[in-house]
């Protein structure tokens, strides 16, 4: 090898063999200040050709740049370990320019071909922001906090495009203003309309006559979320950080337009982007749906009771929003094309779907809707739906006051600009492919959120992952989120709480021999003597055999299963085995405690119907 | 002593006994002949433990009798079988703290748009008559199930004959003779009365008698501050009675204190009065049939007197041991508690003789607990087990009327086992969403998780005050019992919108002061 042209630099001083926490920590700082300082930065081994071709092409774009070979430096394994954390590259050469991560030989000649190397390389340092994240959601506002935390100058772009039906709302996010916590709330309202019939029976008097009033129950829940909308905004203004009521499109690698509800433009520039554009409800593609169907952007801040509803998907969305319509009081139908919440396990999923049909929600099985219609006007009007079968020529029709689609949501993430720069996103369902650390195939734009490819579409995940990636990008943190053995609850009218692997993803994985299944109906004791049944509740764990039956699913429907799942989850991240269920005193009378007691294996067959007492 | 065994026994048992054959399970011969039954494990006590214990053993094939008789309390209540929890304990007084509860969301309902007419009233006998038909239906099932498990019971006051033998004598005064190899007491413990206090026994109550109570107790004070007085203040307050508690020291003694004050102060601002650092007097009964209660106030000396319509001591449990003839088995007592004394193996101080449940020295009085041990007793007893009962990091919580679950060590016992130094506390003040719209007020939903300061900070305790905290702590006892850290903890990612959730978030140090209340999302 002919000695490279580029300057040498070294990473320890002589001298330091030390080992431990302290050295590597020392190899960290070293490595960053290189990457930091130097505007190109490559990493290789002096013997290695592909590094020898990227040392080549810098030198023909008559660029100067800096060299480690690691092959020459004390500890170079150890070195190139700390490499490996930093830039999630195990191999050399590994290039650096202008501080962001390039990749290796193949990537960097990729990114001289269409032509980011030389933007990289033009790259004006003098930024007006150090990173502006796209959307202001539960994980752009966590990742924003946090950044402004460390000290970055930060900017946050949110703006919400108003629903078909005219729905708009303030700073959060989905979680905050058409998801969790309106939701959350209605369920409320609708649980406690069932606490209404069990109080009798625990021996409040009163008027037989109850009511619900939608509106007064609406007007509370959306005084709440515009609290909480006001929060975000102090927040935002307490940590420093630019919030801007405008809509941002990528125009340039590194500047983004920003434009504002009066349509006026402003380009802003940043060395770092986050991509938390989050999703929005997915419409039938049918004359007519636009005009008069809802989604869930809608329905939360409904200014009038929707009346008889017809809700159209199975997701989570539509049987959440099912129950608790039906739960105040409303006559309610779910229109299910295939399965009911597709994903998580189908045993619960039947159960969540057989307890609402106990509480009085229609099911249409198999039927996917072809036409809407307007019948009348009014708040609420009438609406005629067509309905065919998806096994045959059936066809059915029925008259609705609302219509509320629940079919799915769409990544928005194709009109942002994206194309511009280059970063790709899977042209089946629009979502963004990131690798472990959050970024995408342009390496100074990183994803979160509900628009990455494969990851779940839960507020805490976004949390999460915004604050933790902030803390990769501006702090010393190598800490990734670990998208494995998420706990979710369903808030459906028995809610559904699970962590790990449904039964069927289980047995895909483990094959059913190598695992145990223990079960059992209860019967919560509040509900004996509100005399509701008593086999609707139930419990399941899956365990695999052959690793000392350690719990790989975890399941519950009954009461309160979100409080009760969220500890179990923080268990099966310490590694939860069957025996340690055996081994921990249960709390009584409580639901969780039936995990704690658990006998009877599904494969055994035995009997888990509670007897009458 | 063995001569009054032999006279019991009579010849047959006088034969049998010189010859030794009886302790090798041979005994089933000489029953129909002495009127005296012999069984491999006889079990004095029905409740949560003895119960369980004997449904095992019977399930591992032994010949089990269970000895069960409830002495009416003073005020004349008795209940059927299955012990304190099932009749007089955690399940009336949940089931009670849940009517309270519903009271509660009665209220709430009209901010989430349910339109109740006023006026809102509850009725005692209602309630009381659903929660004592569902204990009957439990009593039921608890005899049903020893029948399913050919366990033999014996409703019958069992007193030690010898190391052996047991006498039982039933409501008539009939006596019956039960030996057995094993004998497990699981008597379990029953309301203290205090003896300095003229009228305390004739006129005043324990939870013995509240959950069985035909007619509404009416304004009530609750003598004591442990957890049971708490609980039955707090469902009494909840479902509208005038309600006062006076406590002589520390509220809710052997739990963390910052906790157990919340506890006390969330109560108080809903309307239960405390009457701190009072003793009472004397209580007399008055031509009114109301009770007038006079007491001393010991910070100032003073005397202050109330009238009311019940007064329900709290003071303390004592076990159940005093006429059980234990000195005639040789089973020793702590003769201060008057508790058995055990060993790892739950054995008594004569090797075939157990205790399990609250009559033993030295265990949580907790029901799950007295259970688990049962089970695992019968297990080394008659299986092939030797698994031991682990008492460590045992969950338990408060149904007052904001839950407070907590599991492993307060954090005074954490400070004086580690030091204040190694000691790393991380707090929360957070409010559940479903409090925000009806304007409830959070100022005591409180979390506080216990750690070792020392990376990777092993989590020591977890105290959670707030709705479902029962619910709450059970999953996180689970994750303390596998070691968890606080690294492990803060990498669980939350369920929202949830209480528990407020768990995996704890960030803020009480060693930083820094404000702890949660703000937003």
């Amino acid at each position: 090898m002919s000695s490279p042209p580029g300057r040498r630099v070294r990473v320890s001083s002589p001298g330091t063999s030390r080992q431990g926490s302290d050295a590597r920590e020392e190899v960290r700082r070293r490595l960053k200040d290189l990457i930091e300082a130097n505007r190109v930065m490559i990493f290789s081994k002096s013997y290695c050709p592909l590094s020898t071709r990227v040392k080549e092409l810098f030198s023909s774009l008559g660029v100067d740049y800096n060299i480690l070979e690691l092959d020459q430096v004390e500890d170079g394994a150890n070195v190139q370990e700390v490499l490996t954390e930093i830039s999630n590259q195990k191999t050399v050469p590994n290039i650096f320019v202008n501080k962001v991560h390039v990749g290796g030989c193949d990537r960097t000649f990729q990114a001289h071909h269409n032509g980011l190397l030389q933007k990289l390389l033009q790259e004006d340092l003098a930024h007006d922001f150090d990173l502006i994240i796209i959307g202001g959601g539960s994980g752009g506002l966590s990742c924003a906090k946090e950044a402004a935390n460390l000290g970055k100058k930060v900017m946050v772009l949110d703006f919400v495009v108003p629903s078909p039906q005219g729905s708009s709302w303030g700073l959060g996010g989905t979680c905050v203003n058409v998801g969790c916590i309106p939701k959350k709330l209605m369920h409320q309202a609708a649980l406690l309309g069932q606490a209404l019939q069990d109080s009798r029976k625990f021996g409040w008097e009163y008027n037989q006559q109850v009511k619900h009033n939608w509106e007064v129950m609406t007007e509370a829940i959306q005084n709440h979320i515009s609290s909480l909308n006001w929060g975000y905004r102090l927040t935002l203004r307490e940590k420093g950080v630019a919030y801007v009521n405008a809509y941002g499109e990528f125009v340039e690698l590194h500047k983004i337009k920003a434009t504002n509800k009066k349509g006026q433009e402003t380009f802003y520039t940043a060395s770092k982007f986050v991509i938390a554009t989050g999703e929005r409800p997915r419409y039938l593609g049918l004359q007519g749906d636009k005009e008069y169907c809802i989604t869930s952007d809608d329905l939360f801040s409904l200014p009038y009771c929707p009346g008889r509803t017809l809700v159209i998907g199975s997701s989570y969305v539509g049987l959440e929003c099912a129950g608790f319509l039906a739960g105040l009081g409303l006559d309610v139908t779910v229109m299910v094309r295939s399965v009911l919440l597709r994903g998580f396990d189908q045993e619960m999923a039947e159960k969540v779907g057989s307890y609402m049909e106990q509480q009085g929600v229609k099911f249409q099985r198999k039927f996917t809707p072809v036409l809407v219609q307007q019948m009348e006007k009014g708040s609420p009007g009438v609406l005629k739906v067509v309905a065919k079968s998806t096994e045959g020529p059936e066809t059915v029709e029925g008259t609705y006051n609302t219509v509320l689609l629940a079919i799915g949501r769409d990544s928005c993430t194709r009109k942002i600009g994206l194309e511009k720069i280059g970063v790709k996103i899977n042209e089946k369902n629009g979502k963004i492919p990131v690798n472990d650390v959050e970024q995408t195939n342009v390496p100074h734009v990183y994803a979160i959120g509900d628009i990455l490819e494969g990851k779940p579409e839960l507020t805490p995940v976004a949390i999460q992952a915004g604050k933790l990636l902030a803390r990769r990008l501006f702090g010393a943190s190598l800490e990734k989120c670990d998208y494995v053995n998420i706990p979710t609850t369903v808030f459906t009218p028995l809610e559904y709480g699970c962590c790990g692997l449904s039964e069927e993803k289980a047995i895909e994985v483990y094959k059913k021999e190598n695992l145990e299944v223990y079960h059992t109906l209860f019967w919560p004791l509040e509900w004996t003597v509100a005399g509701r049944d008593n086999n609707t509740c139930y419990a399941k764990i899956i365990c695999n055999k052959f690793d000392n039956e350690r719990v790989v699913g975890f399941h519950l429907l009954g009461p309160n299963a979100g409080e009760i799942t969220q500890g179990f989850a923080a268990a099966m991240k310490c590694g939860l085995t069957k025996q340690l269920l055996n081994d921990t005193i249960g709390i009584h009378p409580t639901c969780g405690e039936v995990f704690t007691t658990l006998e009877i294996t599904k494969s055994s067959g035995l009997e888990i119907t509670q007897k009458g007492c | 002593m063995a001569a009054m065994v032999v006279a019991l026994r009579g010849p047959v048992g006088r034969f049998r006994s010189r010859t030794r054959a009886w302790t090798r399970g041979t005994r089933g011969a000489a029953n129909a002949a002495g009127g005296q039954q012999s069984f491999d494990l006889l079990v004095i006590g029905g409740g949560s433990g003895g119960l369980a214990c004997a449904k095992e053993a019977a399930q591992l094939g032994r010949k089990v009798a269970v000895a069960d008789y409830v002495e009416p309390s003073p005020q004349g209540t008795k209940w059927g079988l299955g012990g304190t929890c099932v009749n007089v304990g955690c399940i009336p007084k949940k089931l009670m703290h849940q009517a309270a509860l519903l009271g509660g969301m009665v209220k709430d309902a009209h901010h989430y748009g349910w339109e109740v007419a006023q006026p809102i009233q509850h009725n005692w006998k209602k309630m009381a008559e659903a929660v004592q038909n569902h204990v009957k239906s439990l009593n039921w099932g608890h005899r049903v199930q020893l029948q399913d498990r050919k366990v033999k019971y014996f409703n019958v006051k069992a007193s030690f004959v010898d190391e052996h033998t047991v006498c039982g004598v039933d409501k008539g005064g009939k006596t019956t003779l039960l030996s057995a190899d094993h004998i497990v007491i699981a008597t379990g413990g029953r309301p203290k009365y205090p003896t300095q206090i003229k009228g305390a026994l004739e006129y005043g109550i324990t939870s013995d008698d509240i959950f069985w109570l035909k007619e509404s107790p009416g304004k009530t004070l609750v003598v004591g501050a442990s957890y049971v007085a708490l609980e039955c203040a707090g469902f009494l307050t909840g479902i509208g009675l005038d309600t006062t508690v006076m406590m002589r020291s520390i509220p809710l003694r052997g739990f963390d204190q910052q906790m157990s004050s919340l506890v006390t102060e969330h109560m108080e601002s809903h309307g239960t009065r405390f009457l701190k650092g009072c003793i009472p007097s004397v209580i007399k009964k008055l031509p009114t049939g109301q009770l007038q209660v006079i007491w001393k106030d010991h910070a100032s000396g003073k005397e202050d007197t109330g009238t009311f319509d019940t007064v329900l001591w709290a003071i303390g449990r004592v076990p159940e041991t005093k006429n059980l003839n234990l000195e005639k088995a040789g089973v020793n007592i702590n003769p201060e508690n008057q508790k058995i004394v055990v060993d790892a193996q739950d054995a008594t101080s004569v090797p075939h003789i157990f205790a399990i449940g609250d009559v033993a020295e030295g265990r949580p009085e907790l029901t799950p607990t007295a259970i688990k041990a049962g089970k695992l007793l019968a297990h080394r007893l008659f299986g092939k087990s030797s698994a031991l009962m682990d008492y460590s990091n045992v969950p338990t919580t408060v149904f007052t009327p904001l839950e407070y679950g907590c599991v492993g060590l307060s954090e005074e016992e954490a400070v004086a086992l580690h030091g204040q130094e190694h000691v790393e506390v991380y707090h929360a003040y957070y409010k559940p969403l479903e409090f925000t719209v009806t304007d409830r007020d959070a100022s005591q939903c409180y979390i506080k998780m216990v750690c070792l300061r020392e990376p990777p900070q092993l989590v020591l305790g977890l105290h959670f005050l707030g709705p479902n905290a029962g619910e709450v702590t059970q999953g996180f006892a689970l994750g303390i019992k596998c070691g968890a850290s606080y690294a492990q903890v803060m990498q669980t990612v939350g369920i929202h919108p949830t209480c528990s959730e407020e768990v995996v978030k704890l960030h803020i140090t009480k060693r930083s002061g820094l404000e702890p209340t949660v703000t937003g999302c």
